[in-house]
């Protein structure tokens, strides 16, 4: 498939896709651990993917000392409240006995505190947001080399996790699904609007990059002999150097994402292994059995809420690894384009489509929905040019038609999810029955 | 100033702010709720596709208002779109009958677990989402005409004398109103009609429902068509009152959750007083007191700050941290609905 693109297309766009699928690959490895082996309808990935993608950011931003220093103590005061709040709820929680006292007094110590807390974080944001508004405008980050963020997204996404979990496991399906979908879009409007954590809506561009950049590569000596050694001479004469160029620009941009490529796949293969054997272990078969029948397993004695919340983190983990990923890959992290379709449900589709519960169907699965997501747009506008054959070109209808193919893609999704469920509910690749 | 015409102004003021808005957003959040909570009594689902039938019930009002002001036809004072309310409705019926006729069916026979159904209303959603792009784009509409204001601030100014004015728009008088008697009708059904008797008899039980000879068919359709029916009207009310965007409504069904899960999902009643408890929370938590606290206290106390909870910005998450909350304090939601 892709290398028909690539012959077709170019292959410049096939290794994009192929980049893409491989970050999918890992979010739908993620959420195959949690509803694949645990059985857990996860709508919040969108939550793990974002906050993998603002680790990326914090690990590998310079730091901005000087919004540190003119925010910094209003920060560190904000901090101090918030844990004598929480320390003081914390207590009060502890001494009294469950009752309107203590509901009263907790929420009084809360509005104090909320209060205190107020007044320094809006000191700091209004500090930190007046620094250099246009390029920072906020603290910055670690200035480490990116690829550490894959490790701590994959931490952050954990830690998110692990919240979401305390408020979310533990409640029927339905409702576990609605509560992740909204702590999702809660984490993707902090990220919209606090502007001094990530710029919010204004974007972080410019991150850099664990692979060389194209201008680098097309000063080096090596790179431009080997362009001139592949497409030098071609029918035994010597190509022009206007051409040549084009040709080293184009290579430029294969060797970056087929660097990226590499690094991608060493990250899929070690998950995919990881997943693999955990499936296989006593304790994936724990999982299905909680997954397969609740009551049994807790009859059987094994904790089903904290295996539950065990297997919500491990999963959330993975999907954070790749939203540090892609945050990467992208060099810009952009909290206006995280919408759950395309970072919650689209990962659904793969996931369903490949087959629940097998990981290397997860990596089929998203491997052909990101394909069919991202062609789908050219190959409907190729078939809208051809059914100009009957109507008159540049009739309204067509024009109409050229507009919205990109929104095809949808339903040829919906399509694809509906018909897998109904034919083929255990996907392409169906989980082995090891037994 | 007197002390009276202060008061008088804080009243306004808030009316104005955030009253009247939460009502009308408050009518539009429950008539989307009680179709959740109808669907998820009935048919035991969460609905992910509920966003997208009002969205496309809307785009069908939209494409026949256009439709019948190309004839010339408007209703003067009135929206056309009202015109238009009846016609599409239909054809949303017929949309979603034919949904749950080749999608759902099939899982209701084969007795699939919940989560199947969420599932497949995912697709749902992506199926309806395309479908309406496809057809009308993702550009923002505004479809309203007629008459916009009842009251316009300023001449409320001049008629009382207040420094505050009071503007009141006529979609949302509209979407009050039609709130009220869709609700009524719909508990009038629900509590007199043979077949809403039989709906609520077999949300309480289905097992012993069909014992009692009550068809499932039947009562899964009649569902259907009240669902389409308040989703298309909660919809239009909602686009009339701010514009039509496709996008928008898929962002509508969280604080819709949000509401049939407060007050109680499975629970016709629970959902409106859930989508007024919504929206009065989204809008007062975003909303700045300093004005108001203005009018009220003395002058040496007048804060300095907004005296706001929450930017703006964050409207949808306060839906969410009130369900959040909910779930944590109270599973069952505010009248005890089916617990989860």
């Amino acid at each position: 498939m892709l290398a028909v693109v690539g012959f077709g297309q170019s292959w410049n766009v096939a290794l994009a896709i192929l980049n893409l699928c491989l970050i999918s690959s890992v979010m739908s490895m993620g959420l195959n651990i949690q509803w694949g082996y645990a059985g857990l309808f996860n709508a919040g990935v969108m939550a793990s993917t974002a906050i993998g993608g603002l680790t990326a950011v914090l690990i590998s931003h310079m730091p901005v000392s000087k919004a540190w220093s003119v925010g910094g103590t209003s920060l560190f005061a904000l901090i101090v409240f918030l844990i004598l709040t929480l320390s003081v709820v914390f207590f009060i929680f502890k001494i009294f006995k469950r009752g309107r006292k203590r509901s009263f007094s907790i929420a009084l110590v809360i509005l104090i505190g909320y209060v205190f807390m107020r007044f320094y974080y809006d000191q700091a944001t209004f500090a930190i947001e007046q620094v250099e508004p246009a390029k920072t405008g906020f603290l910055g980050g670690l200035g480490l080399p990116i690829i550490f963020s894959w490790a701590a997204g994959g931490f952050a996404a954990a830690g998110l996790a692990w919240i979401i979990g305390r408020i979310s496991l533990g409640l029927r399906s339905d409702y576990f699904a609605i509560a992740t979908l909204g702590i999702s879009e809660i984490m993707i409007s902090i990220l919209k609007n606090e502007d001094w954590l990530s710029r919010g809506v204004k974007n972080v561009t410019g991150l850099s990059r664990p692979v060389p950049y194209e201008v680098d590569l097309l000063q080096s000596e090596w790179f431009i002999n080997m362009v001139t050694w592949l497409y030098g001479v071609t029918d035994g004469e010597i190509v022009k150097t206007d051409v040549l160029r084009e040709e080293m620009q184009l290579s430029a941009g294969v060797i970056v994402k087929l660097c990226y490529s590499g690094l991608f796949l060493i990250v899929v293969l070690t998950i995919l292994i990881f997943a693999v054997r955990a499936l296989n272990s006593p304790w994936g078969r724990m999982m299905r059995a909680i997954r397969d029948n609740e009551t049994a397993a807790s009859a059987m004695g094994k904790d089903v809420t904290s295996r539950h919340r065990q297997v919500f983190i491990i999963g959330s983990a993975v999907i954070g690894i790749a939203g540090a990923m892609l945050t990467t890959l992208d060099g810009q992290f952009t909290p206006g384009s995280y919408i759950p379709l395309r970072f919650t449900f689209l990962i659904w589709i793969m996931v369903i489509l490949g087959g629940s519960g097998n990981n290397l169907g997860a990596i089929i699965g998203a491997f052909i929905t990101w394909f069919v997501w991202i062609e789908a747009e050219p190959a409907s506008l190729w078939l809208v040019e051809n059914i100009d054959f009957f109507f008159t070109t540049n009739s309204p209808l067509i024009l109409h038609l050229k507009e919205v193919a990109p929104h095809m893609r949808m339903i040829l999704m919906g399509l694809m999810l509906l018909l897998v469920l109904r034919f083929m509910p255990k996907g392409i690749l169906p989980e082995k029955s090891s037994s | 100033m007197d002390f009276s015409t202060d008061m008088l102004n804080a009243l306004v003021l808030i009316s104005n702010y955030v009253l009247i808005p939460s009502l009308s957003y408050g009518s539009q959040l429950a008539l989307g709720a009680v179709g959740v909570t109808l669907v998820f009594g009935i048919l035991r689902f969460a609905n992910f596709a509920h966003g997208e039938i009002m969205s496309f019930g809307s785009m069908v009002t939209v494409l026949i208002t256009w439709w019948l002001q190309s004839l010339g036809v408007t209703m003067g004072f009135f929206p056309t779109a009202m015109l238009a309310l009846p016609l599409s409705i239909i054809i949303t019926i017929i949309l979603v009958l034919i949904i749950d006729n080749s999608v759902f069916s099939f899982y209701r026979k084969n007795k699939s677990r919940a989560v199947t159904y969420i599932v497949t209303s995912v697709g749902v959603m992506f199926i309806l989402n395309g479908l309406v792009r496809i057809i009308i784009g993702t550009d923002e509409i505004i479809f309203r005409d007629g008459q916009k204001f009842l009251i316009k601030a300023g001449h409320f100014k001049k008629m009382t004398g207040l420094s505050e004015g009071l503007a009141l728009k006529q979609t949302q008088v509209l979407t009050i109103v039609i709130a009220i008697i869709s609700v009524v009708l719909l508990f009038w059904f629900l509590q007199r009609t043979r077949t809403g008797k039989a709906m609520r008899a077999f949300s309480d039980n289905e097992d012993l429902a069909l014992l009692s000879g009550i068809s499932p068919e039947r009562v899964v359709m009649v569902t259907w068509i009240i669902t389409a029916i308040l989703a298309t009207l909660a919809g239009v009310l909602y686009g009339l009152d701010k514009s039509f965007k496709p996008l928008v409504y898929f962002n509508l069904i969280l604080p819709i959750f949000a509401a049939a899960i407060v007050g109680g999902i499975g629970e016709p009643l629970g959902a409106i007083i859930g989508g007024y408890v919504v929206a009065f929370s989204e809008i007062m938590a975003t909303y700045a007191f300093k004005k108001f606290i203005i009018y009220l206290v003395p002058s040496e106390f007048a804060p300095e700050s907004l005296v706001q909870f929450l930017t703006t910005e964050y409207k949808f998450a306060v839906s969410f941290l009130i369900l959040v909350l909910v779930l944590l304090v109270r599973p069952t939601g505010i009248l005890r609905g089916k617990l989860l």
